[in-house]
């Protein structure tokens, strides 16, 4: 999971050209919630939920606690919280690789969820290199699962066509905003969150060194950013008087988006 | 000069026009040579094609042993090829599986990624459009190899005869690459409308619709153009999820994107705002999509986009030399 600015703030970069956190309320990834809604549904409907541990996993600021929390007030039953100040900064080849080393130091889950992508970064790399690091199978951008057994089966609408895929567990898969509405944590649910085991790993509690990762260690580097000019205001009509239509016409013709003369325009 | 590798998107050996606009994109680069992973039978056409755009060189790699199992072993084959021929950079579109294909081999070659990128110039240097086309961000790669995928229609491909000269490679694949199985494959409907992803031209509709698509279809057909949705009416049911703009579906960057009855959410905004021209019709006045429109209208696209249709119709020869979807133009 991932802790992101909320979208719908004024987001902006810091001088060193990394996102700035500090600015903006930050919050669970929306689409993350469906990561955790999916993996509990799973243990739900399984043979022995009792038996099933769902882990909430983020790497990310201290605040970013607030993640784990959210997905320990939907069900999950144990957080795990890696902060770092090292850590700050790090591109998706980076935090894919905290990522890996954590979910090794867990230990040996069946099924590794995520969302389909962050809803700041939005790369949507991150479950390609997290199921490469560790050597899975990999089922992306699921939009229906089934698990019968040690057996995973999604679908997907892919790029061009709508696809069943499978294969074994272990595995990694990421789900999308079809995958299934989220529940709200009950105040029930709130409550018996604040019991639940919550653990806290730094970068060498993961065997990992301060410069494999974070800023000065990414692959890429913003060279620079700009903050877009407003966009020109553009014409507004308004088509009580039936002129709308018109207008558009006349738009499109006059940007050349349809050819030849629209001559009573 | 260096070898650029260009991943070639295709189906059925029919390259898809973002294959065009890479090999344009990598010709600033150094030297274009597109890698066509698929059937051998079916790659010809695919080769005349590259060629066309500048390809100095095709490898040709058979799948006929990875069909069936999605990214990881195309990861395979480009890391393979880029280990022999040390590319200046591997080109790829950012697609879903462009770029899951993208970043699995930045893990594997150790090199760094940019995704989503709107323009590449020699550097390489892209371009990126980020919090919901708020900001403009130039990046590099600065380790390993540049791998970077590119949006459709950031640039116009530009043809140029390619030498084209045909290599057939052979990767070898890991058990593991082959561990998550195509079972079955739907493709799209076709539909008749040119493809999301690489319409030059967009129409979409949203709530306003009411449910009914048959304005936003009328207009999209009259222009040549690709249906679109938003979120809120794929999740209403009245279209599919394979329409739906924004961020957790398609992004476009057409030429001229007409959004109807579409509020503008900053997710769906994430998905369109960098179309080249945006035309918003809309009831509320206060709609946050009129902030981004070039030309907004305040009104009900039921009425206005009919009467548009109409309109077009009476310029019969504006119409029938409407502008198509393959010829991307400024």
């Amino acid at each position: 999971m991932k802790y992101v600015p909320d979208a719908t703030a004024d987001r902006r970069f810091a001088p060193n050209n990394t996102v700035d956190r500090e600015s903006v309320d930050g919050l669970l990834s929306e689409l993350d919630e469906y990561a955790v809604e999916q993996a509990l549904r799973i243990k739900e409907t399984s043979g022995n939920p009792e038996d099933v541990r769902v882990t909430a996993l983020c790497v990310g600021p201290e605040k970013g606690i607030d993640a784990v929390r959210k997905a320990l007030q939907m069900g999950a039953d144990i957080g795990v919280h890696v902060t770092d100040e090292a850590v700050a900064g790090s591109d998706a080849i980076a935090t894919s690789l905290v990522l890996a080393k954590a979910v090794e130091k867990i230990g040996s889950p069946q099924l590794v969820m995520c969302g389909m992508s962050s809803t700041d970064g939005a790369m949507g790399v991150v479950p390609a290199m997290l199921a490469e690091r560790l050597d899975l199978p990999q089922l992306t951008l699921a939009s229906v699962i089934e698990v019968l057994d040690d057996q995973v089966r999604i679908r997907r609408d892919g790029d061009v066509a709508t696809e069943d895929i499978g294969a074994t567990m272990p595995l990694v898969l990421s789900v999308t905003d079809q995958s299934g509405g989220v529940r709200y944590p009950s105040f029930k649910a709130i409550m018996a969150a604040k019991k639940k085991p919550l653990e806290t790993y730094s970068l060498s509690d993961l065997g990992l060194d301060a410069d494999e990762v974070g800023h000065s260690a990414a692959w890429s580097e913003v060279v620079g950013t700009t903050e877009r000019p407003p966009r020109t205001a553009g014409a507004i009509v308004n088509d009580e008087d039936g002129s709308g239509a018109m207008a558009l016409v006349g738009f499109l013709a006059s940007n050349k988006h349809i050819r030849g003369a629209v001559e009573h325009v | 000069m260096s070898e650029v590798l260009v991943l070639v998107d295709h189906v059925d050996g029919a390259i898809r026009k973002p294959t065009a606009e890479l090999l344009t994109v990598a010709r600033r680069l150094g030297e274009p040579s597109a890698v066509f992973i698929g059937r051998t039978d079916h790659s010809a056409g695919a080769v005349a094609a590259v060629r066309k755009y500048g390809a100095a060189k095709v490898y040709l790699v058979d799948d006929s042993e990875i069909r069936d199992y999605l990214v990881a072993p195309k990861a395979e084959v480009l890391q393979q090829l880029a280990v022999k021929v040390s590319p200046a950079a591997i080109l790829v579109t950012s697609s879903f599986e462009g770029k899951e294909i993208a970043g699995r081999l930045a893990v594997k070659l150790g090199s760094g990624l940019i995704t989503d990128a709107v323009d590449v110039q020699e550097g390489p240097v892209t371009t990126q459009s980020v919090f919901a086309g708020n900001y403009t961000v130039r990046a590099k790669v600065t380790k390993g190899t540049p791998i970077i995928a590119v949006k459709p229609n950031s640039s116009a491909p530009e043809e140029s005869d390619g030498a084209g000269a045909v290599e057939e490679f052979r990767a070898t694949i890991s058990e593991s690459a082959k561990s998550a199985r195509i079972l079955a494959s739907e493709p799209r409907q076709a539909t008749g409308r040119p493809d999301l992803a690489e319409a030059a031209i967009v129409v979409a509709g949203g709530r306003g619709t009411g449910g009914d698509f048959t304005p936003v279809e009328k207009l999209a057909d009259a222009l040549g153009a690709a249906v679109g949705a938003s979120r809120a009416a794929v999740d209403s049911g009245w279209i599919s999820h394979a329409f739906q703009i924004g961020q957790t579906g398609k992004t476009v960057s057409p030429r001229l994107y007409i959004a109807g009855g579409i509020s503008g959410a900053i997710q769906h905004r994430a998905g369109m705002q960098t179309s080249k021209a945006i035309v918003a019709v809309n009831t509320d006045a206060d709609a946050p999509i009129f902030e981004l429109a070039d030309l907004g209208v305040v009104g009900d696209l039921r009425v206005v986009f009919p009467k548009v249709v109409e309109l077009l119709a009476g310029t019969a020869g504006g119409i029938s030399a409407s502008v198509g979807t393959s010829q991307p133009e400024a």
